[in-house]
């Protein structure tokens, strides 16, 4: 089962709502939490994890052969992204921009493309506190996330409950991030900017068709705002976390909710009986 | 040219917010909303929108059945995964044209498509590029390059700064949205997320030819991490402009349509004039 959580905005709770569903859960079912943000991964902070295994996440890019190569220029013709240039008497690479379809070494005519690997991030594993914890880091420089989430996501397990953080926005690294969940949990807090990013988030999991829900983070002051939303859209609100100073100060030290406030397990149990009711019907 | 960026690299730092500000204490500015994923400025400065245009993003293969044969080999050739059962799923296709340039049948077509709007408007602190990227499209680096762009001609013209809001994030439309600026603006916050990200936009950053300068917002939540911070960037040399404190006044101010500097003279709007005064000196204005 993958149950990924998403925002839309970034800052909005992802994370602590990974965290601490994933620290909740463990006792009743094996769970492993994979943080997909390989932009800026952030529940290891929480975690304090020690790694035991790194696997280096690469994308081929082309190497051409001066040898071989006839200045034919199809290789630069086919490229999408513009990637290869002639320069002099020479066929140049633009790393940064080589998405690595590997259309110019399959398609050219000389067979003087070959391609090598260039490292654009990692992924690592540890085990701690009771789950099985996978983390992707894009290197910084490094413009594709994609390929980081998805090697992340390549370490599902089909037996465990599989929790996704997800990077922010609706763009190509959420949607890699999401795309395949049993359900998706959508975080917002009540401003007008988490409403309009709420929005644009309800509408890419309508595209990839996932069934989800909603949590309102540092709910109290002027939450109605997203209450009317989801109620016109019946949508469900799953859980509401108040906000409360005692909270902020536990998340800015790095400290994990339902550590320091026990009391708070007990919302994220109904939360996961809500879901797995769904998934399941 | 002078083009201020500012960026976080943890979302919900309150980029937006100190970028309406700026807006509305520098009154010659051009600002830019480079946060294509996650628009929000609008919000803030209710642009009146002037001009829309079309975001044309990367092409998509789609296969014409008629002319397809079954011999499978796009789907071998596809990296993206994007094509099964002689169907191309839209949302994974990055439109790189493998599947088209190898079709023995000449059966795959590449189509355009829409991908999103952007726009010129007008606001009461100046003029605003902005745009929105369809739900669950790509391409938000490209979209970031046209919204820059646009800007550009703009403030180009009338003599103005750029005053730019970044996306979150370190990758492919952050790093547009560095190119070409000559100071960027870091936005943090107190939290171990915060420094977290901080430092991995920092040495982004200092790739590209870029002066620094750091912002610290609702610095009193945590006010022993943000002594910490600060003690970090005296190490690496880069100069904290301002401390922000948490003030629930200048969001709802902003949302009402009127200038901070008009409705509150709390400590966060005194904060952020210290930081307009130090940015805008710095651009001889």
């Amino acid at each position: 089962m993958i149950i990924s959580i998403a925002s839309g905005k970034g800052g909005t709770g992802k994370t602590t709502v990974a965290v601490n569903l994933a620290l909740t859960l463990k006792d009743i079912i094996p769970v492993k939490l994979l943080d997909c943000d390989v932009e800026e991964p952030n529940a290891h902070l929480f975690l304090k994890p020690e790694f035991i295994e790194k696997d280096i996440v690469t994308l081929p890019i082309p190497q051409i052969d001066k040898k071989k190569c006839t200045l034919c220029g199809k290789c630069i013709k086919i490229c999408a992204y513009h990637a290869l240039a002639r320069v002099g008497k020479k066929v140049l690479v633009f790393e940064e921009l080589c998405h690595g379809c590997g259309g110019c070494s399959l398609l050219c005519p000389e067979g003087a493309i070959t391609e090598i690997n260039k490292e654009i991030g990692f992924v690592e594993k540890a085990i701690v506190k009771g789950i099985e914890f996978i983390r992707g880091t894009l290197t910084i420089g490094s413009a594709l996330a994609p390929p980081v989430i998805k090697k992340v996501k390549s370490r599902i397990s089909k037996d465990k409950l599989n929790i996704i953080d997800s990077p922010p926005g609706t763009s190509c690294p959420m949607i890699n991030a999401v795309s395949g969940s049993d359900y998706c949990i959508l975080v917002t807090e009540p401003t007008p900017f988490g409403l309009n990013d709420l929005k644009s988030a309800v509408e890419s999991v309508r595209e990839l068709e996932i069934p989800f829900g909603v949590i309102i983070n540092r709910a109290g002051l002027g939450d109605k705002i997203i209450e009317d939303y989801l109620f016109e859209e019946k949508i469900p609100l799953l859980l509401k976390i108040p906000f409360n100073k005692l909270y902020a100060k536990s998340y800015a030290n790095g400290n994990i909710l339902i550590e320091d406030y026990p009391n708070l397990k007990q919302d994220f149990l109904q939360l996961w009986n809500f879901i797995e009711g769904r998934i399941k019907a | 040219m002078n083009e201020i960026v500012i960026l976080s690299g943890k979302g919900g730092t309150g980029k937006t917010t100190v970028t309406a500000l700026l807006a509305a204490l520098s009154a010659n500015a051009v600002l830019a909303d480079c946060d294509v994923d996650a628009a929000n400025l609008h919000i803030l400065l209710k642009p009146e929108i002037k001009e829309t245009f079309e975001f044309l993003g990367s092409q998509k293969a789609q296969i014409n059945s008629y002319k397809c044969k079954g011999c499978g080999q796009c789907e071998k050739v596809c990296r993206f995964s994007a094509i099964k059962d002689f169907k191309v799923n839209s949302i994974f296709c990055e439109g790189c044209r493998v599947c088209y340039n190898i079709c023995p049948e000449k059966a795959i077509d590449m189509i355009d498509t829409l991908a999103g709007h952007w726009y010129i408007s007008d606001t009461k602190y100046g003029p605003m590029v902005h745009a929105k990227l369809g739900a669950a499209e790509e391409n938000s680096g490209k979209l970031v390059s046209v919204v820059k762009k646009a800007a550009r001609e703009i403030a180009e013209k009338a003599g103005k700064i750029i005053i730019t809001d970044g996306p979150p994030g370190i990758g492919c439309p952050v790093i547009s949205s560095l190119s070409g600026a000559n100071l960027v603006l870091i936005v943090t916050e107190p939290t171990a997320s915060g420094f977290h990200d901080f430092e991995r936009l920092l040495n982004l950053a200092n790739n590209f030819n870029v002066t620094i300068k750091v912002v610290i917002n609702k610095f009193d939540i945590a006010e022993k991490k943000a002594r910490e911070i600060e003690k970090y960037c005296i190490n690496k040399g880069i100069e904290v402009i301002g401390k922000i404190p948490f003030d629930e006044e200048i969001i709802k101010s902003i949302s009402e349509g009127i200038p901070p500097v008009l409705y509150s003279s709390g400590l966060a709007v005194q904060a952020l004039k210290g930081i307009a005064l130090s940015l805008f000196n710095d651009f001889g204005k």
